[in-house]
């Protein structure tokens, strides 16, 4: 039996109100028409109008989103393959080291990532520019994709995939009409995961990037070094603004694909 | 064994062996070289046209000194150390506020939950460095609090937190403190009513029952939910560098000032193979922990 005491309502408000005030006093203050961030001078939309003439945040917007699209999309196949290997893959020589090297970018301090990954783009000469960002997005990536996917593929029944086998089709027909379409979801939410590590990354790029390719957060970090200034105050709400429509959106359809799928099971039951 | 079998674990293998396995041998290997005035800046280097002879050749140069250097120079000790500390008092704090908002969500009606667990996830989402962006203007001398504080009359002039390490320590809760809720909650919600109920019946006081079932079966979300703070905030960069002052000595940005200030990789890579040897004690653990999590679930 649980029961919500007064106790438990306070936490709650309290909680959430410290999650959320300093995020909210910033969306506040991107209205503000003083360029004193702490004088509140009338509301007003000029910091996003200053913001879109910025040609160097525009252009580090445009790079960063090459970077996370290409890099989530290398991330979510092998990330989806290393999965796979792993949940279905038997026995094969390395195993261990695989699932070490799949699991071990997860909890490695970022600076470290960065700094192996800069040493070896450099041994090998290869020029630090977006290329290099997308290889280190894609690969500290990949892990976290497999983490989700693997969870979806231990978690499912296998022996439908086993019915397909055995109705005729080759592994790799199974995988592509059987297993692929359960594990769906948990692709596109790896997929997303991705998105946003490589969108949020500051430290990993920072080592990473060369001259020729900036990205927001480093250009975003350059300029907060020098204090509080209200185009920041500009972009970070725009940037929620996307976070908080992307996130409902996304838990909206989940429920939504969870009842279609109850619905299916059930008539799946009703014709046999 | 087919084709199609070998190419789908050798694809995801090489890719992480080529990034992830070969860059940390680098590392390691050039924690062992000298720092020279050279492009790159170390020596030796390997050189492949030599063959076995280069390769042996280059292995009888290296040498501990690096690591030696580090153990001598305070800096560096003082670094590790604090570092440890700041994640150590963090993770503490950050149970000390995670816990009862993961036990209110766990507690509150039925129909509350998904958005309670939105309301946990959408800054889990939101960038890291916006959020700790927002603490500034939060902190400074300026800012909302000391304003408030001096509009209330509880202080006369402003508190001075930006810069020190008590804003680092906020930053690091506030930050991470989703990473605490969500296992915590995980195990909460899973908790059987029926126990509470029964150690009531059987005379327990309210606080009581708390802490001798509430408290002991959400062990596993606790501590996995610590290590996920502790393990990131003990390498962080970003949070000191930011909120921190110029005496803040957290070894993430000792790293990244000797690697791109002091242009010492040797150093740097010596600085990268010590965090890394701390670490493994409560990565291994952390994994133990889940594995226990996940048998105690099947």
């Amino acid at each position: 039996m649980r029961r919500f005491t007064w106790f438990n309502a306070t936490s709650l408000t309290l909680g959430f109100a410290f999650l959320y005030i300093p995020m909210i006093i910033v969306i506040i203050y991107s209205f503000n028409d003083s360029r004193l961030v702490t004088v509140w001078g009338g509301f007003s939309t000029r910091w996003y109008g200053e913001l879109l003439q910025n040609e160097a945040f525009l252009d580090a917007a445009w790079v960063t989103l090459q970077v996370a699209v290409l890099s989530s999309l290398i991330a979510t196949v092998l990330g989806t393959m290393g999965a796979y290997v792993l949940v279905r893959g038997g026995r094969f020589f390395g195993r261990t080291l695989f699932s070490g090297m799949m699991y071990a970018p997860l909890v490695m301090p970022e600076v470290i990532t960065g700094l192996s990954l800069l040493l070896l783009f450099i041994s090998i000469g290869l020029d630090r520019g977006l290329i290099t960002i997308v290889l280190a997005h894609a690969t500290f990536a990949m892990c976290y994709v497999s983490v989700v996917v693997s969870s979806r593929l231990v978690s499912f029944d296998r022996s439908i995939e086993e019915a397909a086998l055995d109705l005729g089709c080759t592994p790799f027909d199974a995988f592509r009409s059987v297993t692929l379409p359960i594990i769906a979801p948990a692709v596109i939410s790896g997929w997303l995961l991705a998105l946003t590590l490589s969108l949020d990354d500051l430290v990993i790029a920072s080592f990473v990037a060369g001259p020729s390719a900036t990205t927001l957060p480093i250009k975003v970090f350059s300029s907060v070094r020098l204090g509080v200034s209200p185009e920041i105050n500009a972009l970070s709400t725009i940037l929620i603004g996307l976070v908080t429509i992307g996130t409902i959106t996304a838990s909206i359809s989940t429920k939504r694909a969870v009842l279609r799928r109850k619905r299916e099971e059930q008539m799946a039951e009703q014709m046999t | 064994m087919n084709w199609r079998r070998i190419s789908l674990i050798a694809v995801p293998y090489l890719w992480l062996a080529a990034l992830f396995l070969v860059p940390f041998l680098i590392v390691f290997k050039i924690s062992l070289s000298d720092i020279a005035l050279s492009i790159p800046p170390y020596t030796p280097t390997l050189d492949l046209s030599e063959g076995w002879s280069g390769l042996r050749n280059m292995i009888s140069q290296l040498d501990f000194e690096n690591f030696e250097f580090l153990a001598d120079d305070d800096l560096y000790w003082k670094s590790y150390l604090s570092s440890l500390q700041i994640a150590l008092i963090s993770t503490f704090f950050c149970l000390l506020v995670g816990f009862p908002i993961a036990y209110g969500m766990a507690n509150a009606p039925q129909e509350w939950q998904p958005t309670l667990m939105l309301l946990v996830i959408l800054p889990f989402w939101t960038s890291f460095l916006i959020r700790v962006y927002s603490l500034i203007g939060l902190l400074s001398n300026e800012g909302m609090i000391n304003q408030f504080l001096m509009w209330l009359g509880l202080i006369n002039e402003p508190l001075t937190i930006l810069n020190t390490n008590y804003a680092v320590y906020i930053g690091i809760v506030y930050t991470y403190c989703p990473f605490m809720i969500l296992p915590i909650y995980a195990t909460l919600i899973k908790l059987d009513g029926s126990l509470l109920e029964a150690a009531e019946d059987l005379g327990c006081s309210r606080t009581e029952a708390f802490w001798r079932i509430t408290v002991p079966l959400s062990k596993a979300g606790i501590i996995a939910g610590c290590f996920l703070v502790f393990i990131p905030a003990l390498g962080e960069f970003v949070i000191p560098s930011l909120l921190g002052g110029s005496d803040t000595l957290m070894i993430g940005k000792v790293l990244f000032e000797e690697f791109f200030s002091n242009r010492d990789w040797p150093v740097a890579s010596a600085v990268a193979v010590i965090l890394l040897l701390i670490l493994i004690i409560p990565i291994v653990m952390y994994q133990r922990n889940e594995q226990r999590r996940i048998e105690a679930e099947q």
